[in-house]
This record gives structure tokens, C-alpha cells and sequence, in this order.
């Protein structure tokens, strides 16, 4: 297969494995050019490619940024924050106000969970849009599927597979769109998921979805193979989940101590911006086994080979 | 569909050793030359010419695969992309006499991407390109190999098939396919 079987990328539970394995194999190919000394291909250089970020955002955006320049897209940026967006306009007006002066993609994050759902569903039905290709770069608490795919590109780079690897998701679950994006990619590609952190921030029914639940953060360690070690998420927590972030790193925060611990070397990875101290210490983000710089670097080898697959479509 | 053999196996294997012997004649000691084969299906016509020549001389003329997927101009214009292969080019290319290896010349397009793409390696001194078949009167791009192994003329609708024992063929051989 050499086409995605999605018009849009809205989360990993629309893909198929063979779609995850061939962006996989894309990636891999671009991962090459952008080790080159010219790191410009001239793929998209008839693609003009909107980002859209309702909420804020640096590494997802740069990289989006990044991947679409190396591919020669044109590209706009666009923030809610000095937009008419302040004056009321509406999510799909705004949208449609964009691609009126021919845009082809829309790189999108937003605040509200579906938030891409419903642009792709609405643009189908208007004259403007219905060509257009919606990529998901984070909706709320939902899905984050560009990250979830250069975390498991990750994995698979550096285990050489996921079929049967444990991978131990720590952290902040109840309030991280990576976390449930990643559960989709990694059981899609034959991994065992476990989920751990504090009660307070586990969802109540997260076992539905087939993962183990622990509690207990050395157990988990002692469990996987891989660690993705996820940022608390002050900013989206309007009550206190826990006591205070001392107490918080205590129990949970993962340091070079608690990984000697163990009898094996584990993966350790985590999406950043990582609070240094609290869900991980120096000493472990900055050691030999942590693969943190790796995702970023791989990060914009995938969002290229997503824009890439997404924007190969034969024009109408 | 009918199928005509072009080059059997000895015939092949004859025409290989000659384009051989047209690169010693040219390139000499190959100081400054290095082989780049064509991903996907010039890499084993790349490779064959590679050992032949360490065979010949015993000299190792550094070899690289090179991928033209996303330097194509045909993207958005088929209905299925083509799925991209590995580029794997282990020194640079700046002031090396560059030997561009493909099995099949046709359009003349693919080449012209990987003139595109070579670029990103450095700046070739020169580039030979030298193929196994070169169809006739079917050029789109004004682009002409210097080491040829048959020239046959064809149609538009026609195919050439090169096929290899290494990867799965009975015998290594070279077919026209009338559809």
C-alpha cells in the first residue's frame, strides 16, 4: 500500500496499521534529507499550508513549521491571539476566510476536544473547503496524533519493533491528549500499554481501552521496557489533583536513582516541555538511555511524511 | 500481452562486462569517480557493475544509492504516490566524476530528478549516465545516456522488464512487453 486510507489526519484511532507502518517508512526516507547538507526537497512547492493555532504551542508548531518549509510548502501562520477571532468570529468562518485565498491545508490545534472533526465535517459541505486536508496538531485533552506517531517512530528506531514491547505511559493521563493518542498507535502497532500516576489523574475508565493501571511507579518502571514520561499539566487543572509538586515528585518524579534501581536499562522518553524536577530530574532527561532529543528530531521527519502522504492526493 | 526477450542471460552478462570496460577506458584508475545507482531499479544494475569492476581492476569504486522520489514533478499527477526508497550516499559528491547508473532509460524524467537530487550532496564535477536499455524516441526531456547496453526502439505503450536471479527471476534477463 502507498496511500493513506484517510483524506485528513484527525487521530490515530482513524489510521490503520498499514497506514502508521507506511508513514513509518516515509518518515525514514525524510529522516535521511533532513540529515543532508541541502535539507530541501521540492515535493509540495505547489502546496499552501495555513497553521492554525487557536492555542499556544512551540514545538509542535516549529516543527509543523519546519517540515513544511523543508517539503518548499508555502506557509501562514495564524494565532487566535491578534486575530478576529478576539471579535467573535467563528472557528469554521475564520477557516474558511483562509482557505478563500487558496489554501490547501490547515495545520490545526484548538482548545476543544473534536475541535478537527468538526472543521474537516463542516468544510466538506462548502464550496472553499471541500478540497481541503485537515491535520490535527492537538484538540484539548483528545488527541495529539502527530506527537503519538513520532513517539512511537521513536520506539521503533531505537527497539527496532513494538510488537510485544511494554510501554509504561507516567504521568499526567486525565489531562494529556498524548497519552490517549499513543495508547491507539502503540496496541495498533502489538504493544502492551500501561498507564501510571496518581489516582487523581488517571481516568476512571481508562482499563476499557485494554491498558494495565499502576499505581505504583516503581512497579511500572520494573514492568516496561519504554517510559513516557508525561508533563503535569498545571495550566489545564482547574482544581488540585495533589497535595503539592514536592509531594508530586516525590512519588512519581523519575530521577537517576530510582532507574538504578532496576535490574535493566529502560527507554526513557518524554513529549517536553519537560518541568525539570518534578516529573523528571536532570539526571535522568539528560542521560545515555533518555531518547527525548531523538522524538524532536524524528518529529519533524514524521509531520513531513504526514503532510507529504496527506497532500498526494490527485487534485480534482 | 506478449513478451520478447531482449537480452538473455549470456548476452546480458557480455553487455554488463562491456559497459565495464567502456568506464575503465574512461575513468582509468577511478581516482576521482564514484558509481550512483538509481533507486529502486537501478541499485542492482549498480551493484553488479561495482563488483564487476573490483573484479577488473581490484580497485573499489565508491558506491551510493540514490533515491528521486520526492524530487519527481509528477507528484499530484498519478493516482497512487510512489513510495519512497532509502537513500543511502556515504561521501559527498562535490568535484567527483559521478557515474549515474539506471537499468531503463525512458522519459527521461527520473534522471532528471536525480540531477535534482544529486545536488544536494555537492557539486558534481561531472555526470556520465549509463544505462542498460535505452528506449528510443521516447524522450519527454532532452537527456541522453553515454554507456548504453541495447537501444531498442518502442512505443509509449509498450514495457521493458529487466529482471534478476538474485531477486527471484529464474535467470537474469532483459524482456519487451507488449500490453
Amino acid at each position: 500500500m502507498n496511500r493513506l486510507s484517510v483524506k485528513h489526519l484527525l487521530g490515530i484511532k482513524d489510521l490503520t496499521r498499514e497506514d502508521i507502518e507506511l508513514l513509518f517508512q516515509t518518515a525514514s526516507s525524510f529522516k535521511e534529507v533532513i540529515n543532508r547538507p541541502i535539507k530541501k526537497v521540492p515535493s509540495l512547492r505547489d502546496i499552501t499550508i495555513a497553521n492554525v493555532f487557536f492555542e499556544n504551542s512551540t514545538r509542535t508548531r516549529l516543527s509543523f513549521e519546519l517540515a513544511e518549509k523543508r517539503l518548499s510548502a508555502d506557509v501562514i501562520n495564524f494565532s487566535s491571539s491578534n486575530s478576529s477571532v478576539k471579535k467573535g468570529e467563528t472557528l469554521v468562518d475564520t477557516v474558511q476566510n483562509i482557505l478563500a485565498m487558496k489554501v490547501d491545508m490547515i495545520v490545526m490545534r484548538h482548545g476543544s476536544p473534536g475541535a478537527p472533526h468538526f472543521l474537516a465535517r463542516s468544510l466538506a459541505n462548502t464550496k472553499t473547503g471541500k478540497h481541503a486536508v485537515v491535520v490535527n496538531a492537538g484538540d484539548g485533552t483528545h488527541e495529539h496524533p502527530t506527537q503519538a506517531l513520532l513517539d512511537t517512530f521513536s520506539i521503533h528506531e531505537k527497539l527496532g519493533t513494538l510488537e510485544g514491547k511494554k510501554v509504561a505511559i507516567i504521568g499526567d493521563i486525565l489531562h494529556s491528549r498524548v497519552a490517549l493518542s499513543n495508547i491507539f498507535a502503540l496496541q495498533k502497532l502489538g504493544a502492551d500499554v500501561m498507564v501510571c500516576g496518581p489516582n487523581t489523574l488517571l481516568p476512571k475508565y481508562i482499563s476499557d481501552l485494554g491498558v494495565k493501571v499502576e499505581l505504583d511507579v516503581d512497579k511500572a518502571l520494573e514492568w516496561c521496557d519504554v517510559a513516557n514520561v508525561l508533563r503535569i499539566q498545571l495550566e489545564r487543572q482547574q482544581i488540585k489533583y495533589f497535595p503539592s509538586l514536592r509531594e508530586y515528585s516525590l512519588y512519581f518524579g523519575i530521577d537517576r536513582k530510582r532507574l538504578a534501581r532496576l535490574n535493566k536499562e529502560i527507554v526513557l522518553m518524554h513529549p517536553g516541555p519537560i518541568n525539570r524536577g518534578v516529573e523528571l530530574a536532570s539526571d535522568a532527561a539528560d542521560a545515555d538511555n533518555a531518547i527525548i532529543l531523538d522524538q524532536v528530531e524524528n518529529g519533524v521527519a514524521v509531520r513531513m511524511a504526514v503532510l507529504y502522504l496527506l497532500a498526494s492526493k490527485k487534485p480534482d | 500481452m506478449q513478451k520478447r526477450n531482449l537480452l538473455n542471460h549470456e548476452l546480458l552478462e557480455i553487455t554488463i562486462l562491456r559497459l565495464c570496460q567502456q568506464l575503465i577506458e574512461n575513468h582509468g584508475d577511478f581516482e576521482n569517480s564514484v558509481i550512483l545507482g538509481l533507486q529502486p531499479r537501478g541499485s542492482h544494475l549498480a551493484r553488479t557493475v561495482h563488483q564487476k569492476l573490483k573484479g577488473l581492476t581490484n580497485i573499489e569504486v565508491p558506491l551510493g544509492f540514490l533515491d528521486t522520489t520526492f524530487h519527481r514533478d509528477d507528484f499530484r499527477r498519478r493516482d497512487t504516490p510512489i513510495t519512497a526508497n532509502q537513500t543511502d550516499i556515504p561521501f559527498l559528491l562535490e568535484d567527483k566524476n559521478v557515474i549515474l547508473i539506471d537499468d531503463v532509460l525512458f522519459t527521461g524524467r527520473s534522471v532528471r530528478a536525480a540531477m535534482d537530487a544529486m545536488i544536494a550532496f555537492g557539486r558534481p564535477l561531472t555526470v556520465e549516465l549509463l544505462v542498460l536499455v535505452n528506449r528510443r524516441y521516447s524522450r519527454d526531456l532532452p537527456i541522453e545516456p553515454k554507456y548504453t547496453g541495447r537501444n531498442v526502439n518502442t512505443i509509449k505503450s509498450q514495457k521493458v522488464l529487466v529482471e534478476w536471479k538474485d531477486q527471484g527471476a529464474n535467470e537474469n534477463s532483459v524482456w519487451l512487453i507488449d500490453n
